[in-house]
């Protein structure tokens, strides 16, 4: 294999992985306040349409990528609402946000062209990539880690930013009681509720802020299902993460760049099925999980935040 | 013994009454605490021990009475004000959080607002106080890493660290190895030396000796006795904290025991947290008998009556019903062994609350040719079944068809008896049956169970209310951690000797266990 | 001033009936809203909805083509979530069903007599969907695994499985450029009742009463129910939890497998792009609305298909997006859900006292406390 190949696989892999792991860090941080949001398959829809619609109408791509970001939080409000005020089956809940999400999204892809017309097709304004001097000619990891678009670079800011909040400050010590043990985190004084509905809603907004990157610089443009299952692979990550941001990295790398990977090999003429690569993501997730159940002082160590999906009622004691 | 006292006590508490419905659980209580000492708060069940001290925790607000923290009034309506005063209590259930580590969970409880906590100086203090109360933890363990003992350490470690000076502690050697146990003995003296004041709760009568210089001593809300344990014994206690004069008893035949049907033979268990539970028990119960099992809740009663319906699994040992062995076997072995089972958690086990009364009725009995052929399940059988039970038993509902959620408590264990007492061929394990019930209810159930045993039924009575077990049992055995100390016949027992048993001050000869 | 959720003593049948009812009027409010953002008369449009899915006959057999896969995966799901396990991979399940089914009708054809073909095609479907469903529930029930990731996970493999079946080994050579398969011989063909609308119908029918049946009046379906009502009374009363659930988790697949054979073998009598559209999640709506009733299921689904076909319609018609239908949906669902908890709690209003910040409300002390 010679350097060009390696270097553009990593490119393509930055850039697939880039809208998967913004998704996936923030389910992370709402799974580990407790709530299971299963919504951000239709998030990350509704993230990409707005954003496209916005930039195609405004010009403006600091003002798509706002939008993303709103209209992911306020879609994981309704979320929150439900699960934590409203104690209502999180699964259901969730489940319905992709559903509805997704529909709306549709809808609005037919109706927020250009008086009223279709989105599809439509070429509007895209985040371009943008070499940073000197560090982009770098032989291998120059081309692909730093001649690429502000989102993806908004990444390496994010994912540090992310893990150092989560491990090493106050607020990240009292979102991981409240996940794992609402009873006590309460009997400290931490605010659960509060607590959830932010880190849920933050989870959405970033789930919103993966579409966008989808629709203004991957894939460029609106279609009909432009996430393909991202949503999906993202809840799936996180496990596969262990709830931890930098490992999601790897994750999202790793699902993101078999896409890449299997394109090239496709190109140079592979024997390996594309199916079978393609499935490869979700079986290695449901391995992780088994093995990660199954191993009970990993559980303890790096399992799934103790309280996760279980709605918390003060007056139900223990 | 720290014999230095400040001219005022630490803490004086004073008439407190705290009632709940239907329950007075503290009248007109008072109690005081100097620093420097350890006091101990010794009772049984129901005592108000709990109720006491949550409400100086701010757990409870008194109905009346007044709490005086350094000679100063003080209104505590909330933990938060009672931390405040400098109060601080280490409950049964440990507010830790397992993934994280020891100095995590001390900084989750601080008040302190900085953005990022200072881990560094966490960890160097906690490693001091560890130093010099003997508390040693390493402040980078997670908890799960611990055991129950070290647990506690943080526990203890959570409130010295925000300078509590008033502590208590709530039954803390259930959990404790006896080696534990001396480390804590030292380390609540060095506690204390230091001018703090500790408060503990307990019902083992070796503790209040070794732990305590003073002892209050509640019984059934009330403040019975305050003593010196250098000016009073065990058998003092003991007669203090159960104190009965007068026994109801029920008209009772003659109790003719016949074969053995269950029959436990050197069984070991360990409770949830990993802990032994069972450590070696045996009994027999024989039909057309009722054997009682007396002691404190945590005891390992729980367990037992658990791992002789097939709940739960037996380390090792053997338990034999009617000669056969269904020692870790499923439920529903013990269940077609003929074992009946009157749970503790009614509604939680005993009872699908969305269920119909009926349905209640029918869920052991569902299986057998009376109410459904083959697969198919017989409606009218079951309305049948359950019209006899309901008539039967006496149980007030509505109908058969009402949800068995909207019955009463009496009711409630009215059904379950009616079903367990009807699918049971031998064996009845009854554990604390009488709970939370009126006066009419109790009476009923207690009724009932002395009529199954007089059907030859065997019975095993496992319940917190002495006096259930003096009116209801043949045999009493009192079972202290995790073992049987002693069987008493029930008739003119010793009510002394069964308090000092259930306080494991005593142990009968070997023979005994029948 | 606060408020608590007060736990009901008992639940009126009034509350039960209306939180449905309360939903479908927020939906269709909240539909004509999206409506009249689109410059069209809501109820113009409804109007034209209904007609485009129950009008005439030919509409009401474009309903029940979509409205009896939704049935089927329906009831299976419900079977499901009747004992709390969350199977969302009824879209897998139903996948595998149509592949293996596929697999008959194509290359068994020849070696099977004629009148077997369909039969064992349905039968070995349905075994499909069964033991792919079995594989999260083995997961679950001896080790734990969670089971709303697995399931979803299969229904991926499943999915990538079957369109690289029609891809690559299976494609038919003679195809016109659209990926797919050759089109079945006849003897694998599901005889259809009216235009599309196919003898599946039937299957669904037959299997609510059988599943209403089970659940009401056999042994099995009454530890099914109580496994979901307490699972911890279900292993007092000495219920094997673990055997419980992987035979109810091979009906719930066989069924959704089910759905998969007759949409291969009914309506499309091909494998091609189309029979993975989204039937089994929308089933969990369904099993959902439905409160797992079996005939609710075929109410519900066929009521959801009208939604789906009606919104077909009136976007050819009135050049309004499909996706209506399915914003619909969603409308519908969240005041269920949030309405669901006002079946078990009351809202009270309550005066703030010190004590209620602390405690709302005291409990009596509890077994080792005194």
């Amino acid at each position: 294999m010679n350097l060009s190949l390696i270097s553009s696989i990593l490119t393509i892999t930055l850039r697939a992985g880039t809208s998967l792991l913004y998704a996936t860090i923030g389910e992370i941080y709402a799974e580990r306040s407790g709530i299971l949001n299963l919504g951000v398959e239709g998030m990350m829809m509704m993230g990409a349409v707005s954003a496209f619609a916005v930039a195609y109408h405004t010009g403006s791509l600091a003002l798509a990528v706002l939008t993303a970001l709103l209209v992911g939080a306020v879609m994981a409000l309704i979320h929150a609402f439900l699960s934590v005020s409203l104690r209502a089956n999180q699964v259901v809940s969730g489940l319905t946000l992709t559903l509805f999400g997704t529909g709306l999204a549709s809808f609005l892809g037919q109706r927020l062209g250009p008086d009223g017309s279709r989105l599809v097709g439509l070429v509007g304004p895209s985040l371009e990539r943008l070499p940073i001097p000197v560090l982009s000619v770098l032989p291998i990891v120059g081309d692909s880690f730093f001649n690429q678009d502000v989102l993806t670079y908004g990444l390496y800011l994010c994912v540090p930013l992310a893990a150092w909040y989560l491990y090493k400050t106050r607020a990240g010590l009292y979102m991981r009681a409240v996940g794992e043990n609402p009873q006590t985190a309460d009997a400290m004084g931490i605010r659960v509720g509060w607590n959830r509905y932010l880190y849920t809603m933050l989870g959405g907004a970033l789930a919103g802020l993966g579409g966008a990157h989808l629709s203004l610089a991957y894939t460029r443009g609106w279609t009909e299902n432009i996430t393909g299952g991202r949503g999906w692979i993202a809840v799936a990550l996180v496990i596969f993460a262990m709830w931890d941001p930098l490992r999601a990295v790897i994750g999202a790398a790793l699902f993101g760049g078999i896409n890449a990977v299997q394109f090239r090999m496709q190109a140079a003429g592979t024997t390996i099925p594309a199916a079978l690569l393609n499935m490869l993501p979700y079986i290695a997730t449901i391995i992780v999980l088994v093995v990660i159940t199954w191993w009970e002082t990993l559980r303890k160590r790096v399992g799934a935040p103790a309280a996760l999906g279980v709605p918390y009622a003060r007056e139900e004691k223990g | 013994m720290n014999k230095e006292r400040a001219e005022k006590p630490i803490l004086r508490m004073e008439g407190i009454t705290k009632r709940f419905p239907g329950v007075l659980a503290n009248d007109n209580v008072g109690l005081e605490l100097h620093q420097g000492e350890v006091l101990a708060l010794l009772g049984e069940n129901g005592a108000g021990k709990s109720t006491l001290m949550n409400v100086l925790n701010g757990l409870y607000r008194p109905d009346e009475g007044s709490i005086y923290v350094r000679g100063e009034l003080t209104d505590i309506q909330s933990p938060r004000d009672a931390y405040d005063l400098g109060i601080g209590m280490v409950h049964q259930n440990f507010m830790l959080v397992e993934t994280m580590t020891v100095a995590e969970n001390v900084v989750l409880g601080l008040q302190d607002l900085s953005f990022q906590p200072e881990l560094r100086q966490v960890k160097r203090r906690l490693e001091a106080l560890g130093e010099r109360y003997g508390l040693k933890v390493d402040p980078d363990a997670y908890i799960w890493q611990l055991s129950v003992g070290e647990e506690q350490r943080v526990e203890i470690l959570k409130l010295l660290y925000r300078d509590a000076d008033i502590l208590i502690l709530d039954e803390p050697t259930a959990v404790l190895t006896p080696q534990e146990v001396d480390d804590l003995v030292g380390v609540l003296r060095q506690v204390v030396n230091e001018g703090k004041a500790a408060i503990f709760i307990t019902h083992k009568l070796r503790e209040v000796m070794m732990f305590a210089d003073r002892v209050t001593v509640l019984r059934d809300g009330k403040n019975v006795a305050t003593r010196s344990t250098s000016e009073t014994d065990p058998d003092e206690l003991a007669r203090l904290m159960v104190g009965r004069e007068v026994l109801f008893r029920l008209d009772k035949t003659a109790c003719k025991p016949g074969a053995p049907v269950l029959e436990i033979e050197n069984l070991k268990a360990l409770n949830d947290k990993g802990l032994p539970a069972l450590r070696d028990v045996s009994l027999a119960v024989h039909a057309g008998e009722i054997v009682g099992i007396a002691g404190v809740a945590g005891n390992g009663q729980r367990e037992l009556a658990e791992v002789i319906t097939g709940l739960r699994e037996a380390a090792a040992g053997d338990v034999h019903v009617n000669q056969r062995c269904i020692t870790n076997c499923s439920p529903r072995r013990a269940i077609e062994a003929g074992v009946g089972h009157i749970p503790e958690d009614r509604v939680e086990m005993g009872l699908v609350g969305d269920m119909s009364v009926a349905e209640n009725l029918a869920l052991k009995a569902y299986r057998t040719s009376v109410l459904s052929q083959g697969p198919v399940l017989s409606l009218d059988g079951m309305k049948d079944f359950a019209r006899d039970l309901i008539d039967g038993f006496d149980i007030v509902t509505p109908g058969p068809e009402t949800r068995v959620k909207f019955l009463s408590g009496g009711n409630l264990q009215k059904t379950i008896l009616a079903r367990e007492l009807t699918a049971c061929e031998g064996l009845l394990v009854a554990v604390h049956p009488t709970r939370g019930l009126d006066v009419g209810a109790t009476e009923a159930v207690r009724k009932q169970l002395l009529e199954e045993r007089d059907r030859g039924t065997a019975v095993l009575l496992i319940s917190e209310d002495l006096d259930e077990l003096l009116e209801v049992s043949d045999r009493i055995a009192v079972m202290f951690e995790g073992e049987i100390v002693g069987v008493v016949p029930a008739d003119d027992a010793d009510v002394e000797r069964i308090g000092l048993m259930m306080a494991g001050e005593h142990r009968e000869e070997e023979g005994a266990a029948g | 001033m606060r408020i608590v959720f007060e736990k009901r003593q008992s639940v009126s049948r009034t509350i039960r009936v209306l939180v449905p009812v309360v939903s479908l009027v927020f939906a269709l409010v909240f539909g004509a809203f999206l409506l009249i953002l689109s410059g069209v008369n809501p109820f113009v449009a409804y109007a034209a909805m209904a007609e485009g899915a129950f009008g005439d006959v030919h509409a009401l057999s474009e309903t029940l083509v979509k409205a009896i896969p939704l049935m089927l995966t329906g009831l299976g799901v419900s079977i499901a979530f009747r004992m709390l396990f969350w199977n969302i991979g009824a879209e897998g399940q139903l996948a595998m069903g149509g592949l293996v089914a596929t697999g008959v009708a194509l290359y068994a054809s020849n070696a099977l007599p004629s009148w077997s073909v369909l039969p064992a095609a349905i039968l070995l479907g349905m075994v499909a969907g069964a033991l792919w469903a079995a594989i999260p529930a083995v997961l679950r029930a001896y080790l734990e695994v969670n089971e709303t990731i697995t399931t979803l996970m299969m229904n991926y493999i499943a999915i990538l499985l079957v369109s690289h079946m029609y891809h690559g080994p299976w494609r038919d050579p003679g195809g016109y450029g659209f990926p797919g398969t050759a089109r079945f011989p006849e003897v694998a063909w599901l005889p259809r009742l009216y235009d599309r609308a196919h003898a599946g119908l039937f299957f669904a029918i037959i299997a609510a009463a059988v599943l209403w049946f089970v659940l009401q009046r056999t042994k099995w379906g009454f530890e099914l129910r109580i496994m979901g009502e307490n699972p911890t009374a279900a292993r007092y009363i000495g219920i094997n939890i673990e055997r419980q659930i992987i035979v109810a988790m091979l009906v719930s697949g066989g069924l959704a497998g089910l759905a998969g054979v007759c949409e291969v073998t009914g309506v499309m009598r091909r494998l091609q792009q189309g029979l993975t559209v989204g039937y089994g999640y929308t089933a969990i709506i369904v099993a959902w609305m439905s409160q797992l009733n079996p005939w609710g299921v075929l109410l519900v689904g066929f009521l959801l298909a009208g939604l789906l076909v009606g919104g077909d319609q009136i976007q050819m018609a009135m050049g309004l997006p499909a996706a209506m239908g399915l914003v619909l949906q969603g409308a519908l669902l969240f005041p269920m859900l949030g309405g669901a908890l006002f079946t078990e709690y009351k809202l009270r209003f309550v005066h703030a006292s010190p004590e209620d910040a602390v405690l709302p409300r005291e409990s009596l002390p509890k077994e080792s406390e005194s």
